[in-house]
């Protein structure tokens, strides 16, 4: 070491270190002498290329940055696969494992970051690994030699996605397990979030959201599989934590540097000791923490000024995030939470899969995600970190900088794309090329299509899909009749989106924002519990009810009062209690000081007035006497009334309470498009006013007589006859098969007289009464449909979520002080 | 000055849902939107009265339960036609944690 060359000892091997030796040597290469530890066995390569390496398209000798020869070129001293164990700032001393004191007249700390392992049971097995180093990748890729070896990755943001993907191109079974709603949520919205999940599942990646990790099991001190707390185990022979990172600090709180989450650095990188500087993902700047590297390379331009007494500033600027997996193309920066004082330009093109959406603020770009199409990612970007100006480009800011004022997107373009054979209306098998055909005939307007070829001349719901096949045939010459949308943030139909739910198979209400071009992020209450109600109608199975996008009503189970109370109304099936239910309802009422109490217009009780709070008690109080919830707030089965019948009754034909019974027995818990009420009457006297229900039964000597779209409300209308059965079996099968048919088809919140009035009683006939298969497979569906929804929802609040009907927290006492 | 207090855990409230937090001058509805923005606001519509936290949350807004107006969880101005403003209080997550300003939500009275 020459006399004027000064001493700088870095700990740490790493990208920023790296990136700042090089600008250091750059400005002069003689005025430092440098030794470098590094805990690694290795000097600095590009960690960020270690996906690539996992899955196969690079090599690690392709990603190294420093080699040997490097280091030797600028004499620096490699201590690597030493780790520094103390910092002696009083003496100016660092001292490896071998203890031997290394003096410096500058340090720099470089120590990066660890990453955060969950402490679970189970952690510390054979087989669970972070995802971090080279040693990890190498463990990775050797798990995935073994053939049908299986992987879990807890985790879905860019590391575990990553990490994922890598495995799945290695040939591995893969699950990644994230404990959020969607992937990569701190980067992406739901809508892209949706769509890179959907990319990850179609290369074969079973993706878990929403799920939460219990224990890893293990056998003979090997990991085995994941216990989730929902019970589900996911074998595996690897693990891969890829859930944080967290600054190495240990060091330097040792040494007494100052420290919050990350080692404290001033702007010019320099710590709480003048002669100590610190860069990278070890520090904290500002409050903020780093975990991409364009800021750290950033900071390391500014150490190497610090360093040569040369002013310089770091600043932190926005950052961008893309996740290298070829294939998914996505991109996200700044900051894309919605405001009010924000303004958001969302551009979705399902066809292609792309997803777009832009946050202004004041006229300036603030944040972008995008997913599918990225191309103009790096313009956008430049926009959010310059906050320049945008109002004048506001109308095409969205199509890109290459975008010269050409003509805005052709709505019509998916129906153009349809092939000829393509479907149009299910009911009655008409293809496009029919309505082309059609067409070419002379028929120009729907009226002349649907005499023609029959579409659109059944349940409806194909109406806009025909409309679109004539203006798309007829271009100017037909104009199409506005339908109806939903409300302000889509412009498809309620019947448009029953359609496409069921024939694009949208599952979740993000695919539905997506699929269908939603103008919002989440919809609003107009809209959100119309596709939950459609999605769960479809979807029973696969599709989970979003309590989130119910009415108030629905979510509580209970109906909310004017002054925010709530009433209780137990089922009491076909309006008939016994003196227990009767005693249970009045015990109930005196414990929970229910000020009043009703007899409803539909045979049973209600209390009215119980807190919000005594909810799940009252319900759990309720349930031991045998009864369920009355969902007299439901859109769904309300009331099944019914008079005394043929067995107290001298006119009474029937049992019409025990066919009441059971109705009720099998319609409750049910969700359907608006409330549906039932009664049976024992005879044409009809004391159970069944001609003016949903669907009322009266019975008659030879049998039942079934009539259907009654209503007693806003409008008064007598039911139509739909059916007269000799057997009860038959008026239970018909109620079952009508109550599917209009849970399939009708508009949200269209009582059946509204739906009937749309499609035509015939229609309705034809399939429940007429065709024989058809009711049997409404009433399968229906079944399917009742094994998960109907279950009494006040045992499961009471049991699971009575948590959730307490405030949060208490503070009168402390605000009291 | 600001006095925060943690109320409790982001995950205790649903995303798009709300929580009330009981404080001597009234309930304080605990707002998460689906980006798991968090925000308090006096749980009282100053239509009628209805209880906010029960009302359905979409993008920064939340709708009445009781009659459908529409507030900004970030303003708590009433939006389109109908006008109105509901108190709003400092809220933060930190690390997974809800922050209330304590001096804030003590304040109320004095206001
Ligand atoms: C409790 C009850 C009145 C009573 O004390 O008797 C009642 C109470 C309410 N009715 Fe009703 N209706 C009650 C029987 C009826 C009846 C009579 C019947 O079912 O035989 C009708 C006319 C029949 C019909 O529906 O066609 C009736 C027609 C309505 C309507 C108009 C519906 C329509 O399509 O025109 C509404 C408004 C709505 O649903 O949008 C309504 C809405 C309501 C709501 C849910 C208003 C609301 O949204 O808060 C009331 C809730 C009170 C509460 O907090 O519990 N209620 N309501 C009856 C409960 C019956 C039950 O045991 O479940
Ligand atoms: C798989 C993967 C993919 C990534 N992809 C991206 C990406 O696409 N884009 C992006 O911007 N960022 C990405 N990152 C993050 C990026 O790699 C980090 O931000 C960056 O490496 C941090 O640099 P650093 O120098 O602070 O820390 P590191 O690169 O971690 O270097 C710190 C070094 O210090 C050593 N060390 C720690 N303690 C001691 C001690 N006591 N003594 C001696 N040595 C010690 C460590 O062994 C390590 O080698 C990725 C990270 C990983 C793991
Ligand atoms: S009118 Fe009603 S009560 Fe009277 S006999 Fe008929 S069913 Fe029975
Ligand atoms: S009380 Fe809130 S809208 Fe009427």
């Amino acid at each position: 070491m020459s006399q004027s060359q000064k001493h700088l000892v870095v700990i740490g091997a790493g990208m920023a270190s790296g990136r700042a030796l090089e600008h250091l040597f750059e400005a002069d290469p003689d005025a430092w002498k440098v030794t470098l530890f590094n805990a690694e066995p290795r000097g600095n390569y590009n960690r960020i290329m270690l996906s690539p390496v996992l899955s196969g398209e690079k090599t690690y000798e392709e990603i190294v940055t420093h080699d040997d020869a490097w280091y030797a070129d600028h004499g620096v001293t490699c201590r690597f696969g030493e780790k520094v164990t103390a910092i002696d700032t009083a003496a100016k001393t660092v001292s490896g494992e071998d203890g031997v004191p290394v003096a410096y007249d500058k340090l720099l700390v470089a120590t990066g970051s660890a990453p955060f392992i969950i402490p679970l049971p189970g952690h510390d097995l054979d087989g669970v690994i972070a995802y971090r180093d080279l040693e990890d990748t190498n463990a990775m890729i050797d798990a995935a030699g073994t053939p049908g070896a299986r992987a879990v990755v807890i985790g879905g943001g860019l590391l575990g996605l990553e990490a994922a993907a890598g495995l799945r191109m290695r040939g591995m079974q893969v699950t990644v397990v994230h404990l959020m709603g969607h992937l990569m949520e701190r980067q992406l919205d739901e809508a892209a979030g949706y769509l890179l999940r959907k990319a990850l599942v179609d290369r074969g990646i079973e993706v878990r959201c929403s799920a939460n990790s219990r224990e890893i099991l293990g056998q003979d001190g090997r990991v085995r599989a994941l216990l989730l707390d929902d019970g589900t185990e996911l074998p595996c022979d690897l693990l891969v934590m890829a859930v944080g990172i967290r600054p190495n600090t240990a060091l330097a709180k040792e040494a007494g540097l100052a420290i919050g989450r990350g080692i404290h650095v001033d702007d010019q990188m320099v710590t709480s000791d003048p002669d100590v500087l610190a860069v990278g993902e070890c520090v904290e700047h500002d409050g903020a923490l780093f975990g991409l590297v364009a800021p750290l390379y950033d900071q390391a331009k500014v150490v190497a000024k610090t360093l040569a007494g040369a002013p310089a500033q770091f600043v932190n600027k926005e950052v961008s995030t893309k996740l290298k997996v070829t294939g998914c193309d996505l991109f996200s920066a700044g900051d894309f939470a919605a405001g009010e004082d924000r303004e958001d330009i969302v551009f979705r093109d399902p066809a292609r899969g792309v997803y777009k959406r832009l946050v202004l603020k004041d006229n300036r770009l603030i944040g972008a995600v995008m997913y599918g199409d990225t191309a103009d990612s790096s313009w956008f970007f430049g926009l959010i970190k310059d906050a320049e100006d945008v109002s004048e480009m506001r109308e095409t800011l969205i199509f890109g900088p290459a975008f010269q004022g050409g003509t805005p997107l052709d709505p019509m373009a998916a129906v153009a794309a349809l092939p000829d054979d393509a479907e149009i209306c299910g009911c009655n098998g008409v293809s496009k090329g029919d309505i082309v055909a059609a067409i070419a005939n002379g028929a120009t307007d729907l009226a002349a299509v649907r005499a023609t070829t029959k579409a659109s001349g059944s349940c409806g719901t194909c109406t806009g899909l025909v409309e679109q096949v004539l203006g798309v045939t007829l271009g100017d010459d037909f104009v199409i009749p506005a339908a109806q949308s939903i409300c302000g943030c889509t412009e498809h139909s309620h019947e448009d989106v029953r359609r496409l739910i069921k024939s694009q198979e949208l599952k979740s209400q993000a695919a539905v924002w997506q699929e269908l071009g939603w103008k919002t992020k989440d919809g609003c209450h107009t809209c959100r519990p119309a596709i939950n109600y459609y999605l769960l109608a479809h979807w029973p199975l696969e599709y989970q009810d979003d309590p989130q996008s119910r009415f108030i009503n629905e979510r509580k189970h209970a109906n909310i009062q004017k002054d925010g109370t709530f009433s209780v109304v137990p089922r009491m099936f076909g309006g008939m209690t016994t003196s227990d239910e009767l005693r249970a309802i009045a015990d109930a009422a005196d414990k929970y000081n229910v000020p009043t109490i009703h007899v409803t217009g539909g045979q049973r009780i209600d209390l009215l007035g119980v807190r919000g709070e005594d909810l799940p008690a009252i319900w759990a109080d309720l349930n031991k006497a045998g009864m369920v919830s009355g969902h007299a707030y439901s859109k769904g089965l309300r009331t099944v009334k019914t008079c005394v019948g043929k067995d107290h009754c001298r006119f009474g034909t029937q049992d019409s309470s025990g066919l009441g019974i059971k109705l009720e027995k099998k319609l409750w818990g049910a969700w359907s498009p608006h409330k549906f009420k039932l009664a049976v009457s024992g005879c044409p006297r009809n004391c159970a006013e069944a001609t003016c229900k949903d669907l009322g039964v009266v019975c008659v000597d030879s049998g039942y007589q079934i009539g259907v779209g009654g209503a007693a409300g806003m409008d008064v209308r007598q039911t139509d006859a739909l059916a007269q059965v000799p057997t009860e079996q038959e008026a239970i099968d018909i109620t079952v098969a009508f109550y599917q048919l209009y849970r399939e088809h009708a508009k949200y919140l269209d009582r059946p007289y509204k739906w009937i009035a749309k499609v035509g009683l015939d229609w309705v006939r034809e399939r429940v009464i007429d065709d024989l298969e058809n009711r049997k497979a409404l009433i399968e569906r229906f079944e399917l449909s009742q094994t998960i929804y109907q279950k009494d929802p006040w045992a499961e609040h009471a049991r699971e979520r009575a948590e959730s009907y307490q405030p949060i927290a208490d503070l009168s006492l402390q605000a009291a002080e | 000055m600001t006095n925060w207090i943690d109320i409790g855990a982001l995950e205790d409230i649903p995303a798009r849902g709300a929580r009330v937090v009981r404080t001597a001058l009234g309930c304080v509805a605990v707002f998460r939107t689906g980006s798991d923005e968090v925000f308090a606001l006096e749980d009282r519509c100053p239509h009628k009265g209805g209880p906010l936290s029960e009302g359905i949350v979409h993008g920064q807004s939340v709708t009445c339960p009781l009659h459908n107006w529409v507030f900004s969880l970030e303003t708590g101005l009433a939006q389109g036609a109908d006008q109105g403003q509901v108190p709003t209080f400092p809220a933060r997550v930190e690390a997974g944690r809800i922050l209330l300003d304590a001096t804030r939500l003590a304040e109320r009275s004095a206001a």
